[in-house]
């Protein structure tokens, strides 16, 4: 490697084989938590539920406050900072998803700390029932007075592909059966036992926002996450299986639900919104020196039941136009040859708000990879394929965890 | 029956102008739908912006569409945003014939008759003093 070598010769020593891995592959997840997870949490505001992932995930690692020299929470970096008293400490400003946990992980590969507490959670912040979500319907002057809410916008861009490729609701159907299924089997779930859900079910299900029916949908809960990122030196010292950072990378194509949700905008670039993420997941695929066929386990984020189809083509697993005949057919189911969301995600475990939900499927991920998952364990899991986001919101962040590194 | 659908009435959450925004409401106000277009390269800006989207450019001026275009993806809403919306509606991004993409409600029409491609027509509804709100409408 000539790149290894120039820089092996910076650094004054021949240590090529370190200098060429990628640094993220120096930091290693080894601490993660939900806090209870419900529909509504009673005496529970965002901060007291967050505050219990944050005790868990340390017990997880047995580690202490004192051990935290860095906090990545959102809104909760301050306080946990101020609680835990373990400033002087790095603190990230990003929101709680797969960018802070990379940003943690850049951090640490830097050296400008060495063990980064990631946490997020939301209770108490959805109350007003006869109205979406507060986070699904920010106000813009273009959207707000066209009745526009998460379900529209991402309606927009699934109603597009189905006219460009012929997808049909049945393929939509699918995903959402899958997924509220395995949310059925986890004991954990907000909404286990509440199945099991065929394609029908879905379908008779009433209709939310074109194509979208209620059981399409993401739905609304309460809860927390947290991880704890470390060193690779570290991770030696610590009671838990470490699982690495293999690549991570995120797309954005400008604010969410503020312009029309074109599945063609683009720059002089050529690269579509349709297909956002795309360009993060060759980005990580390389960071990881793998490629799709070599992903066990796609805990891909499932705001509506589209989306799991619009990733399969972004990412490469299939082609264009090709999502919905590739996830028929038990592809993406338990025993499949890429199961996806394996918790049941935001249609079925738990959707807490703005970010949380978007750390659980980076939670699952190494669960599937620490081999323990109660139900709809991968055997064997070694490469899990995380996201964030969506292309009825502008962007998608893409992770790639691995038990071992390139 | 099939329902046609209708604006929305008085009483639903209304668009707070900027400063580079308010003559595209000014327009809405006399029935000019206007979209920005770049002096130096010609490109076209829409929704209005500071700069335009094809150099960057604040060199903008303010040209008047023909208001007509074609369905380029819609959706039919089931369950409203708040209860201030009346349902059905439904919401489309129009491209506008000049090419850019508009997003607003689709009014004066059954409601199952939405289709990618369908071509519609800017109709004005005044919901207050300061707003006059851009909906579409089948242009035949
Ligand atoms: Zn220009």
């Amino acid at each position: 490697m000539g790149g290894g070598r120039v820089a092996g010769r910076v650094r004054g020593r021949l240590d090529i084989e370190a200098v060429a891995r990628h640094p993220f592959h120096d930091v290693a997840i080894v601490g993660i938590a939900n806090s209870d997870q419900a529909r509504m949490l009673d005496g529970h505001d965002s901060t007291t539920i967050t505050f219990q992932a944050v005790h868990r995930v340390l017990a997880d690692t047995g580690l202490g406050p004192s051990d935290i020299d860095g906090v990545a929470a959102g809104p909760f970096s301050g306080p946990l900072t101020y609680y835990m008293r373990n400033g002087p400490s790095w603190r990230s400003h990003m929101v709680p998803s797969i960018p802070i946990i990379l940003d943690a992980a850049s951090a640490i590969a830097t050296g400008q700390c060495h063990t980064v507490l990631v946490a997020h959670g939301s209770a108490g912040v959805y109350t007003e029932r006869t109205s979406t979500a507060p986070w699904t319907r920010p106000a813009n002057e273009f959207v707000v007075a066209y009745g526009m809410f998460t379900a529209a916008e991402f309606a927009l861009i699934a109603q597009r592909h189905m006219h460009m490729h012929g997808t049909i609701p049945e393929h939509l159907a699918t995903v959402a059966a899958t997924i509220r299924n395995n949310g059925h089997a986890h004991p954990d779930a907000v909404y286990h036992g509440r199945g099991p859900f065929t394609p029908d079910d879905i379908l008779a299900s009433r209709m939310v926002a074109d194509p979208f029916h209620l059981l399409d949908c993401a739905m609304t809960s309460e809860g927390a996450c947290a991880l704890i990122l470390t060193t690779r030196e570290r991770a030696r010292d610590l009671p838990t299986k470490p699982v690495y950072i293999l690549g991570g990378a995120s797309d954005s194509f400008g604010p969410s639900y503020q312009h029309p949700p074109a599945w063609d905008l683009a720059g002089p670039s050529g690269r579509i919104n349709g297909y956002a993420g795309r360009w993060a997941a060759q980005k990580s695929f390389a960071m990881a020196e793998l490629g799709p066929t070599d992903v066990d386990v796609c805990e891909f984020y499932d705001p509506f039941s589209f989306e799991i189809i619009r990733q399969f083509e972004a990412y490469g697993f299939c082609g264009e136009g090709e999502g919905g005949e590739f996830i028929m057919g038990g592809r993406i189911g338990p025993g499949g040859q890429f199961p996806v969301t394996t918790d049941g995600g935001t249609m079925s475990f738990s959707h807490g708000g703005a970010a949380v939900q978007q750390l659980q499927r980076v939670f699952r991920g190494v669960e599937q990879l620490r081999g323990a998952c109660a139900t709809s364990q991968v055997p064997g899991a070694q490469v899990a394929m995380c996201s964030n986001g969506g292309a009825g919101a502008l962007f998608t962040d893409v992770m790639l965890l691995g038990t071992e590194t390139p | 029956m099939t329902e046609i659908l209708q604006p929305q009435s008085p009483g639903i959450p209304l668009p707070v102008p900027t400063l580079y925004s308010q003559p595209y409401w000014d327009g809405c106000k006399v029935g000019e739908p206007r979209y920005q277009r770049c002096r130096d390269c010609g490109a076209i800006t829409m929704d209005p912006a500071p700069a335009c989207s094809g150099c960057f450019s604040t060199n903008l001026d303010w040209e008047v569409s023909t208001g007509q275009g074609e369905v380029y993806s819609w959706t039919t809403v089931w369950r409203p945003q708040t209860p201030a919306f009346t349902v059905p509606y439904v919401a489309v991004i129009v491209t506008l014939d000049e090419g850019f993409w508009l997003l607003a409600n689709l009014i004066n029409c059954p409601v199952d008759a939405v289709h990618v491609g369908m071509r519609v027509k800017t109709v004005f509804v005044e919901l207050s003093e300061e707003i006059t709100l851009p909906y579409f409408e089948p242009a035949e």
